[in-house]
């Protein structure tokens, strides 16, 4: 997996040493995310039918299971397989970066996208963004539980899920109503290119039309998941969840 | 017609090289793009300076020798090759930036022209059907799908030019690579080497330093010959297939 230009043949190839095999970890941890995205979002939904409702679905997903599991050991199954997830992703993405920048050592003077996407070129730089937010968003939400809003740090606040969001996106916040959209979108971008790619990835794309089809998948997965992530804070910000 | 051409010129591999600017005359709308860098050279020697080397050999567009990324696109702004683009797709007065293909994995020989191998090496290491020598078996005994054989047909047109490599931002070879896949792995005698083939000749393509697909899709609309972005959807399905079946 060394970029150097040699005249020696390869022998005994090895398919799981390859850069395809690299890309098939990055959509096999890609769609481990779109399904967690997924149900994450249905979750914070649960924050239109009000308070009791809300925290009775955070604390159901620690009992979830019980007795076979133990008290939150759903979402500590969940936390491993996502941080598994997690470090195969961006390894993956800054092993085939490297090897990209390798391989194109002088740039053109000139040179023009006729075919690629927006969201296709901003892969690498918008991975950086989510990687940034979701560090944000743990610590905020799950480690830390920071309180921005009025309150402060005390248990009334942090013990109860549905107060930290509702105290998170106050009109005295708007600031951190703007973090999470921006963050929105660039998720949506992520998606909308990276869906198209697991599934070309995955080798499901063998003709135009399936090819089609996974474009539409694409958008569809990109504006059901940031779409249903944002409503939660615009409709707190603008006082219809309280 | 007259020009502006901001041309690449490199001596040697070694060399660091830099844009040059040259001003052209007498142009005309008919001629190939090749013939008026042979008109630029003819005014070169004229005034004894070194002429511009560049690549090409059949200039009817079959052969995949010439190259050349034109105002920032592989083989210029028609879906064709370097030899059969005309200057009438292009404007008295225009300045038109000439730059060699940009890997690594293909070395800068001198001013225009790069060293493609590293396709020949990725061809070596598997790309072909294995044929037993002694008297050839009749065609017609081994019958191929007609849309399987049109599938191979329109996959066996590229011309190994580089023009994928030369358009994708991570330099990465699966269209051409994708497409020698598609052609030998839809014949009923590519059958047997199928998934040693696509284990070798990708280990050979990413030995050689070429980058990894992101799906980007600039190669395909790169393409001459317009081999389709789905020949890497199946180099991949070949490549998973071969994990678990090779
Ligand atoms: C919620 C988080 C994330 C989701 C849902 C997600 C999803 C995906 C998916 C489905 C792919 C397509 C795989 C393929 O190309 O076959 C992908 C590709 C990629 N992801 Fe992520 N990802 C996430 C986070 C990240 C992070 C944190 C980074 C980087 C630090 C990252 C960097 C990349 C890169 C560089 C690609 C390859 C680009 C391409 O194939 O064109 N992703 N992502
Ligand atoms: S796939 Fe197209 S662009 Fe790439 S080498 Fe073959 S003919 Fe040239
Ligand atoms: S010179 Fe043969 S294809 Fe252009």
């Amino acid at each position: 997996m060394r970029a150097v230009a040699t005249t020696t043949l390869i022998k005994g190839a090895r398919s799981t040493r390859s850069t395809i095999a690299l890309k098939l970890l990055m959509a096999a941890s890609g769609i481990v995310f779109i399904l967690f995205v997924l149900a994450h979002m249905y979750g914070n939904l649960k924050a239109f039918s009000g308070e009791m409702a809300y925290n009775e679905y955070a604390e159901h997903l620690r009992t979830f299971g019980e007795p076979m599991l133990p008290y939150g050991g759903l979402l500590w199954i969940l936390r491993i397989v996502l941080l598994g997830s997690l470090v195969a992703h961006v390894g993956s993405a800054v092993a085939l970066s490297i090897r990209a920048h390798a391989q194109r050592p002088v740039k053109y003077a000139v040179k023009k996208n006729k075919a690629s996407s927006l969201s296709s070129r901003t892969m690498r730089w918008g991975g950086v963004a989510l990687l940034l937010f979701v560090v944000w968003h743990l610590l905020q939400f799950t480690i830390v539980k920071v309180n921005v809003g009025e309150g402060g740090q005390t248990p009334q606040i942090t013990e109860n899920p549905y107060q930290l969001l509702i105290n998170a996106f106050q009109p005295e916040q708007w600031w951190m109503v703007l973090i999470y959209l921006a963050s929105m979108l660039a998720l949506a971008f992520h998606l909308h290119h990276g869906t198209f790619s697991a599934i070309q990835t995955l080798g499901f794309t063998n003709t135009a039309e399936s090819r089609a089809r996974a474009r539409v998948a694409g958008w569809v997965v990109a504006i059901v998941v940031a779409g249903g992530f944002s409503l939660v804070p615009l409709f707190t910000v603008f006082g219809v969840i309280s | 017609m007259k020009l502006t051409l901001k041309i690449w010129r490199q001596a040697n591999a070694s060399d660091k090289g830099a844009l040059k600017t040259y001003e052209l005359d007498g142009v005309s709308q008919d001629m190939s793009f090749l013939e008026m860098l042979d008109l630029l050279n003819e005014q070169l020697l004229h005034n004894d300076e070194e002429p511009v080397a560049f690549d090409s050999d059949c200039r009817e567009g079959i052969c995949g020798m010439c190259s050349l990324m034109i105002n920032g696109e592989a083989h210029g702004p028609e879906v064709t090759t370097t030899c059969q683009l005309h200057m009438r797709s292009f404007k008295d007065g225009d300045t038109i930036t000439i730059e060699p293909w940009r890997a690594a994995s293909f070395p800068i020989v001198k001013d225009l022209i790069v060293d493609r191998s590293a396709f020949d090496r990725i061809i070596q290491n598997g790309g072909y059907i294995s044929a037993n020598t002694g008297s050839a078996p009749e065609a017609n005994s081994v019958p191929a799908p007609r849309d399987k054989a049109m599938r191979a047909f329109n996959t066996a047109t590229c011309i190994g030019c580089g023009a994928c490599v030369a358009a994708c931002p991570n330099g990465s070879a699966s269209l051409f690579l994708g497409a020698k896949i598609t052609h030998l792995g839809e014949l009923p005698q590519g059958q047997p080497e199928r998934y040693s083939r696509v284990q070798s000749m990708l280990a050979q393509h990413d030995h050689e330093g070429f980058g990894g697909c992101t799906n980007i899709g600039e190669c395909a609309s790169a393409c001459p010959k317009e081999i389709p972005l789905d020949v890497i959807s199946q180099l991949n399905k070949d490549l998973r297939n071969s994990m678990i079946l090779g």
